[in-house]
């Protein structure tokens, strides 16, 4: 099926750009890996900057929420509706800004995770973003990402086959980063590829500069490339030919318009257009709200219904797809759980997660809920962490990604199928 | 080895060039050197450059840069003042915006020329900081600038921050790229812009501390100024600023800072906007930060000790050595050059122009494997062009936009830790398919000859 789809839409569209055989030859192959392992996309998406996990997933029905919180809280839901938290279960309610969201669990398609994340008692953004993105906590020496050693646990197979067959390197289109930088999540020895905006691959002066392009990226070397500059140059030229500007998205789909939307919308044309992504990465900042974060309304609410509208769009973008994609949101760690001086809320511990997909256990919040209250909270300030981030990882990349169980996969950390929530 | 350690401490002590040993024994040739010390002390060569350092000779080269003050510079404040709006007094442009907030009425007409006004302030702090980097003379004094102004990064984006950053560049960081260490952060600390920035104009006493207000209905912090600690500066202030993440602080040393420096706020627009003490937001205990004692009514006092502590740190030299070294080096520099630059900077209290020098006279600065190592940042391939081309400063917003559409935009970083100097952290595959798109248009401005067409179409163009 996935090759049967590479084919009719990609293969034209690859000849025609000029691509080499050899690229070729090996993107055919690897749309056979990806049929073989089942066709599975995933989707990551970080919230940069420690998303106030408790006005995400807002534990109303804790006694002392409200109390931690006396001007940002959000009421608990009441019939009236309005600026209220969304109920889930008589105890969590959603942000109202995340309205989008809600059919989603409705649905059974959305399962939060309550309390999780990095059992580091960091509180620095930059160290905590890191941790996560290697899933290696407080382990400074691990400097790859879990999802490239991801890429590469799940086709140690298949790289095998790859490399006997066209030379060296696999095609850099199996991951796919949308964001600012690239995401140290995408760091490590499988190529991947990252850039902003599919517009930014576009080549203004005429094709004369495409050659240049290609020169570029020979003399870059691969450590600046994250891979074989020929391979980056023949990925890049590939998604050239997937034009943003001629995308509709299905279903009616309607994207907000924001960097965030935008990102969005490019991995579901990606998805859709078949270029052998299996992993894609997009970021989202602005969530470090030390200062007037606002309650119902505000700056926390502006940044979570465009966060929520985005994921609903592209949800109801990728449709009946869905049944093989996992969206996993994260944040490096959540905020204190009293309200400090300015309205807002300085670092704290755990945080909130969102799995979304067909395939996903939702309509139910996962996790267990430590409690707010004083002798309750880790150091005397923050939500306590009750699962680990690397639980979610390890399901979701095993369950969903088919990826052996593999000690590289998350170094030194004991992967226990009993931790896992059930949420795939 | 003796002798380069001997060498080292009198040229700390009294400020010498390298022994001409030292010099004989650098691993790249005359005509390296000076290419390399052009791409990496300066914005990269114009025409004719690279005679000119060869004839003055590298390392006295390299001694006039290293004293900025000396150097006549017309060409760089001539591109200063092509932006007067950037000599505004930013107080003005924030009570224009209050007095039409608090309602001047509906005047869509001056609403609209205030907001074109704050958009030309930020387009041009782009472009003043590009200008000068392509034209000034005092060329490391630039590399330094933009080293700095990105390790003390703010958010031009964030609340009235862009209109503090002219006066933020020019007063806070400029003046003491080459000075000491301790002038440069408190500089920073006393910035409306940094205040502004990490929220610390408003940090206040937790209510279970006294404060230094008087008894009588003492003076509100400002309008609706909430009141509780808020430890966004002194969390920074540490981890980015001065010890590194890894430092030997804890979460109980962000809240002792934290506590010292509430207070340190800003003046209202009315009263000028600059650096103000409120004592009404300080609070008055005693703190204890890194195992240091700051007794109980310090005052204002209490901000500078902390700056004090934290400057003399033996992880702050170190943090200082290492970000230079980065910048002026290698991507991962040599451990043995970030030791030597970090014991300059303790044995002579942070004097920044001792640690700059140690570095980029090293043997590790013009060894095999420093040269062409470096991938040039998003200004620094701009503003080269600009250079090669040898045509005069662009002080149009393209050339900014230019650096902006290569991913990052001066002041531009929404968090703190601004851009990164590592290029495996931000040389994705598109940011190279961008380089190319950039360089196209900015080449095309002036009639160029061929070689110099050549040179900035090459690959090598690419590196420093």
């Amino acid at each position: 099926m996935q090759r049967r789809v590479f084919l009719k839409s990609g293969a034209l569209a690859l000849v025609t750009i000029g691509l080499s055989p050899r690229f070729l030859r090996r993107a055919a192959l690897l749309a056979e890996t990806r049929a073989a392992s089942r066709g599975k996309t995933l989707i990551c998406l970080f919230q940069r900057g420690a998303a106030d996990a408790l006005n995400v997933l807002v534990p109303f029905g804790d006694a002392h929420y409200h109390e931690l919180r006396p001007t940002i809280g959000i009421a608990a839901p009441s019939r009236e509706g309005g600026e209220r938290a969304i109920d889930l279960d008589g105890f969590f309610g959603l942000h109202p800004s995340l309205s989008a969201l809600a059919p989603l669990y409705q649905r059974g398609m959305l399962a939060p995770i309550a309390a999780v994340g990095s059992p580091s008692s960091t509180r620095s953004h930059f160290d905590a973003q890191d941790f996560m993105e290697t899933a290696a906590p407080d382990m400074k020496s691990v400097r790859d990402g879990w999802l490239n050693r991801l890429l590469t646990v799940s086709s140690a197979d298949a790289n095998a086959r790859l490399a006997t067959a066209a030379g060296h390197g696999t095609g850099a289109l199996r991951g796919i980063a949308l964001a600012m930088q690239h995401p140290r999540v995408f760091d490590g020895a499988a190529p991947t590829v990252a850039l902003r905006s599919l517009e930014e691959l576009r080549v203004r002066a005429g094709g004369a500069d495409a050659a240049r392009l290609e020169q570029l990226y020979q003399a870059m070397d691969a450590d600046l490339v994250h891979g074989d500059g020929s391979d980056a140059a023949e990925a890049t030229r590939v998604l050239r030919a997937v034009d943003p500007d001629r995308y509709v998205p299905a279903n009616g789909a309607q994207y907000p318009n924001s960097d965030f939307g935008r990102r969005l919308r490019q991995i579901a044309q990606l998805v859709k257009a078949g270029v052998g992504m299996e992993i894609a990465f997009a970021d989202v900042g602005g969530w470090d709200t030390h200062v007037n974060q606002g309650a119902a309304t505000g700056q926390l609410a502006n940044r979570l219904d465009d966060f929520g509208s985005a994921i609903a769009a592209l949800v109801a973008d990728l449709g009946e797809r869905m049944a093989d994609v996992v969206i996993l949101t994260m944040s490096e760690f959540g905020r204190m759980a009293r309200e400090n001086g300015n309205r807002g809320t300085d670092h704290g511990h755990a945080g909130a997660m969102f799995v979304i997909g067909g395939a996903v256990r939702g309509g139910k919040v996962h996790g267990r809920w430590p409690g707010l209250a004083p002798e309750q909270l880790h150091e005397g300030r923050d939500l306590a962490l009750t699962t680990d981030f690397r639980a979610v990882f390890a399901e979701v990349a095993t369950r969903h990604m088919g990826a052996a169980r593999s000690e590289a996969l998350f170094p030194g950390y004991a992967m226990d199928q009993r931790d896992w929530l059930g949420l795939v | 080895m003796l002798l380069a350690l001997a060498g080292c401490a009198h040229a700390a002590r009294t400020a010498v060039t390298p022994t001409v040993d030292a010099i004989a024994e650098r691993e790249l040739s005359r005509d390296e050197q000076a290419r390399h010390v052009l791409d990496r002390l300066a914005f990269g060569a114009r025409p004719g450059d690279l005679d000119r350092v060869r004839e003055m000779g590298i390392d006295r080269w390299i001694e006039g840069q290293l004293r900025p003050e000396r150097i006549a510079d017309p060409n760089g404040e001539k591109a200063a003042d092509a932006f007067p709006v950037l000599r505004e007094d930013p107080a003005a442009l924030l009570r224009d915006v209050a007095a039409l907030r608090d309602g001047a009425g509906p005047d869509t007409a001056a609403r609209r020329a205030l907001r074109m006004r704050y958009n030309e302030v930020g387009r041009a702090v782009q472009s003043a900081r590009l200008a000068r980097a392509t034209t000034s003379e005092r060329q490391l004094q630039e590399v330094l600038v933009d080293l700095w102004a990105n390790h003390f990064s703010v958010f031009a984006g964030k609340g009235p921050v862009r209109l503090y950053l002219a006066r933020y560049e020019d007063d806070a960081i400029r003046p003491h790229v080459l000075g000491r260490f301790r002038d440069l952060l408190g500089a920073v600390a006393h910035s409306p812009a940094m205040l502004f920035y990490l929220d610390n104009w408003q940090s206040a006493a937790d209510s279970l501390h006294p404060t230094l207000a008087r008894r009588r209905g003492a003076r509100r912090a400002g309008p609706r100024a909430p009141r509780g600690l808020n430890e966004n500066y002194a969390r920074e202030l540490m981890e980015l600023h001065t010890l590194g993440v890894d430092g030997g602080y804890t979460q109980h040393d962000v809240i002792e800072v934290a506590r010292a420096l509430t207070g340190w706020s800003i003046a209202s627009p009315r009263e000028g906007g600059g650096f103000v003490f409120r004592p009404a937001l300080h609070d008055a205990g005693e703190k204890i930060v890194l195992g240091v004692r700051i007794p109980a009514g310090g005052g204002e006092s209490d901000g500078e000790k902390v700056l004090d502590i934290l400057a003399r740190h033996p992880a702050t030299a170190r943090m200082v050595a290492t970000t230079l070294a980065r910048r002026f080096v290698s991507d991962d520099p040599p451990p043995a050059l970030i030791d030597r630059a970090a014991a300059v900077y303790r044995r002579t209290g942070g004097d920044l122009r001792e640690v700059v020098r140690t570095i980029v006279t090293s043997p590790e600065f013009f060894s095999r494997a420093s040269y062409r190592a470096k991938v040039k940042s998003p200004l620094e391939l701009v503003a080269s062009a600009l250079r090669a081309t040898g045509i005069a400063a662009d002080t149009t917003p393209r050339a900014a936009r230019a650096v902006a559409q290569l991913g990052q935009p001066t002041y531009g970083h929404q968090t703190p830790e601004g851009w990164p100097e590592h290029s495996s952290e931000w040389l994705s595959a598109g940011a190279v398919a961008d380089r190319v798109n950039v360089l196209a248009p900015l080449a095309k401005r002036g009639p160029l000859d061929d070689s110099t067409r050549a040179m900035l179409e090459s690959s090598d163009f690419q590196r420093r």
